[in-house]
């Protein structure tokens, strides 16, 4: 646990005794900790071991098994790219070839410059607008695979 | 206790309300195959679906591992449709399994054989893709192999059960699911102690032993001088390699075995406990004397000594500096035996018969060479002797009783028998210290107060009206209870012994399998009981023992008289004590 900050350790332990008289509380803190660093790597898993009892190997398990924790840090900007059924007969299979292409990486990984990273979902329960890409939170409609350059480029240049 | 009626196969049973259909049909004579309820529900996740059977009242087909008997249900075991079921789920399990039967060490204990062969499940049923595997044999001691795991959880169970804390868990999710210490790593790096209980419930070869058997053979071609040493628990076990009931002493017939697989010496690791005690008992005594670092913790389990160099850094100096028993004959086979017989140190080969896996790795450790030869070279599992006899043809069960070689080094007390199970090393411990303390033996040679098999016990006794408590612990979940009285400084005892496996090293890692599919003969309730057994056959041979006292034993007398002076001499330091390191866990 060396490598991680003063900081760190005081905020993450904030974050532990938040959820100190919850019975499961793993899945609250992993969550808070996701939102406030955007990633969970191994050290920090350590100091939630410690302070919860549960061992690393339950805590990497938990992070593992859900996409929606990360072990690494994610991009700026974090591109969301609806895979479930609808979108993906609508062609979100194609959408996020080209933006992999683009980026030049594939999915769950980010870009050097740290700027984006590019993510598969399962269905984000945005049918009707099939195929759905998410940016930070912002949902692009009816997404087709030429509207994905001039998408990249206005992120770039924010 | 409240009874439900119940109907297996059409007739009618009364069993206790509460039990799972698996348990309730093994109680009234039915054997449903299963896999992981084979180990007494440690890790009944319900995830192999191979136990399943038609129950009334349930919604399709159930796993009996886990679904409760209820009144008036009517269980079929036997229908085409349970009995396909459960094939169907054993040929999904072979469909992602490696299937090298014949080169893999588990051939003839393995569960999941034993389970496709009840079944009728045979192999490439189904061929498609296979999960990516990984083989991980850093360690000396535990090598884990994915592509034989079958996912159960009896690994992760029965490491936290043991130890707290678990090393083990299921990472990645579906398909990729794997069961690892986290990120995938070795147990080289992590804060493993590689006890090797994980080893003892595998159903599979996805987690064994790394044996040895090769490093014994290149020092036979090689023309070395070997010495083989037996610890104390193997003669608990070994018969249990070749039928024999659980409990069953064979320590004459190893002997014999090992006489006739062309040891040059044959030595009972005992000379070394007793030895061990002798030191130990003085170092706390001096402790005690002249305000040393307490409680003074015993040193001997090599997997307690891991656990305390990753999670208790800063407490190493409560850990005795004795060296583990082996290791200490070992250096003296190097030193002393070596001059008095005209040997030459770097041509002997010392091969210790252990119960453990934690005594691989423990036999490199830089701290354990002794003037540029390492004490002990070999570390054999009491299951790889096993191997090791039936390779060579002979059989066990029609040998003699023979006796250890007898010159120098080949005495030993009941002291130094009861090592093997847990209180054995106080109590051995103890009878010795209270001479040291009075100049006179206690009146009792039992100190029946640290006997038993609870993971946390305590004890007080007196020593010249003075009360000396002790505590008693083996699974490092309950050495943390203790160590952290010893950290905060509100520890009360004077001596504690920690043993890293549950019972301490009668069940080892290292030990036969414990595996009831395979134990027809044994009790029902053999997973409760077989350390009992194991304990209680070493317990009888402290009795049969003439000597009981590490201090009595006329060779020790003999080996500090010639060679090492006094107890905690310059030269005893030299050849039997050692250092500790504090580790980073993930490193």
């Amino acid at each position: 646990m060396a490598s991680l900050s003063e900081n760190a350790v005081a905020k993450i332990s904030e974050i532990c005794d938040r959820y100190a008289d919850e019975t499961t509380p793993l899945m609250m803190i992993l969550s808070d900790i996701q939102n406030e660093y955007g990633y969970i790597p191994l050290e920090v898993q350590e100091l939630v071991s410690e302070k919860t009892g549960i061992s690393v190997a339950e805590i990497y398990g938990v992070v593992t098994f859900y996409s929606f924790f990360s072990l690494k840090p994610k991009g700026k900007y974090v591109i969301g790219c609806c895979l479930g059924t609808a979108c993906y007969v609508k062609g979100a299979g194609q959408v996020f070839d080209k933006f992999s292409e683009v980026l030049g990486i594939s999915g769950g990984q980010t870009t050097e410059d740290g700027l984006f990273t590019l993510d598969a979902l399962r269905c984000i329960g945005a049918c009707g607008i099939a195929p759905a890409v998410s940016i930070n939170g912002k949902v692009y409609p009816k997404v087709g695979v030429n509207d994905i350059p001039g998408i990249v480029e206005s992120y770039r240049n924010a | 206790m409240s009874m439900v009626n119940i109907k297996i196969e059409g007739y009618p049973y009364q069993v206790e309300e509460g039990l799972t259909i698996l348990e309730a049909a093994k109680r009234c004579g039915y054997e449903i195959p299963s896999l992981c309820a084979f180990n007494n529900g440690e890790c009944s996740n319900g995830s192999c679906r191979v136990c399943l059977v038609e129950a009334t009242g349930a919604r399709g087909l159930v796993a009996s591992c886990v679904y409760p008997v209820s009144e008036g249900m009517e269980i079929t075991i036997s229908s085409p449709r349970a009995v396909e079921a459960r094939r169907t789920s054993v040929e999904l399990l072979l469909s992602n399994h490696s299937m090298n039967c014949q080169q893999c060490a588990k051939n003839g204990k393995c569960e999941l054989l034993h389970v496709s062969k009840i079944t009728g499940a045979r192999e490439n049923k189904y061929i498609g893709e296979k999960t990516p595997s990984t083989i991980d044999e850093l360690t000396p001691s535990i090598m884990r192999d994915t592509s034989k795991c079958i996912l159960c959880g009896r690994c992760i169970a029965r490491c936290a059960n043991a130890h707290g804390k678990g090393i083990l868990g299921f990472e990645n999710r579906g398909f990729s699911t794997i069961v690892a210490p986290a990120e995938n790593r070795s147990f080289q790096n992590s804060p493993c102690i590689l006890c090797g209980q994980c080893v003892s419930v595998c159903p599979t070869g996805a987690l064994m032993e790394k044996s040895e058997i090769s490093l014994l053979d290149q020092a036979k071609k090689d023309g070395k001088y070997i010495v083989v040493q037996t610890a104390p628990a193997v003669r608990a076990a070994l018969g249990e390699e070749f039928g024999m009931k659980i409990g069953t002493p064979v320590t004459g017939k190893m002997v014999a075995a090992l006489k006739r697989l062309g040891f040059d010496k044959v030595y009972d690791t005992n000379f070394g406990a007793d030895l061990t005690i002798m030191e130990e008992a003085n170092e706390l005594v001096n402790r005690i004397k002249n305000g040393g670092v307490l409680p003074m913790i015993t040193s001997c389990s090599p997997g307690w000594i891991n656990y305390a160099e990753y999670n208790y850094g800063d407490q190493l100096d409560h850990l005795s500096s004795c060296k583990s028993p082996h290791e200490m004959f070992g250096a003296i086979v190097k030193s002393y035996y070596a001059e008095k017989n005209g040997l030459d140190p770097e041509n002997i080969f010392v091969v210790s018969i252990m119960p453990c896996t934690a005594k691989k790795f423990e036999k490199e450790r830089d701290q354990l060479v002794t003037n540029g030869v390492k004490d002990v070279d070999c570390v054999l599992t009491t299951r790889e002797l096993g191997d090791l006899i039936k390779r060579s043809g002979i059989n066990f069960k029609a040998l003699p009783d023979e006796e250890f070689d007898q010159d120098l080094l080949g005495d030993y007390t009941g002291a130094a028998v009861i090592f093997g199970v847990t209180g054995g090393v106080m109590e051995a411990a103890l009878r010795t210290a209270y001479f040291v303390l009075t100049g006179k033996e206690h009146d009792l040679i039992k100190f029946e107060d640290v006997r038993g098999l609870e993971g946390l016990r305590e004890a007080s006794l007196e020593i010249n009206g003075q009360t000396i408590n002790v505590a008693i612990a083996n699974g490092m979940k309950n050495a943390k209870v203790l160590m952290d009285e010893v950290r905060a400084g509100t520890s009360k005892y004077t001596f504690i012994e920690i043993m890293g496996c549950p019972g301490g090293c009668i069940a080892g890692g290292g030990q036969p399998y414990v595996k009831p599919c395979f134990l027809p003969d044994e009790d029902i309730d053999i997973l409760d009981t077989f350390r009992e057994k194991r304990a209680a056959a070493l317990y009888s041979e402290d009795d049969r023992m003439a000597v009981r006292q590490s201090h009595n034993n006329v060779q020790i007398q003999q080996l500090y008289k010639d060679y090492l002076g006094e107890p905690n001499s310059h030269k005893a330091h030299e050849l039997l004590h050692t250092t500790y390191k504090a580790r980073e866990g993930f490193n």
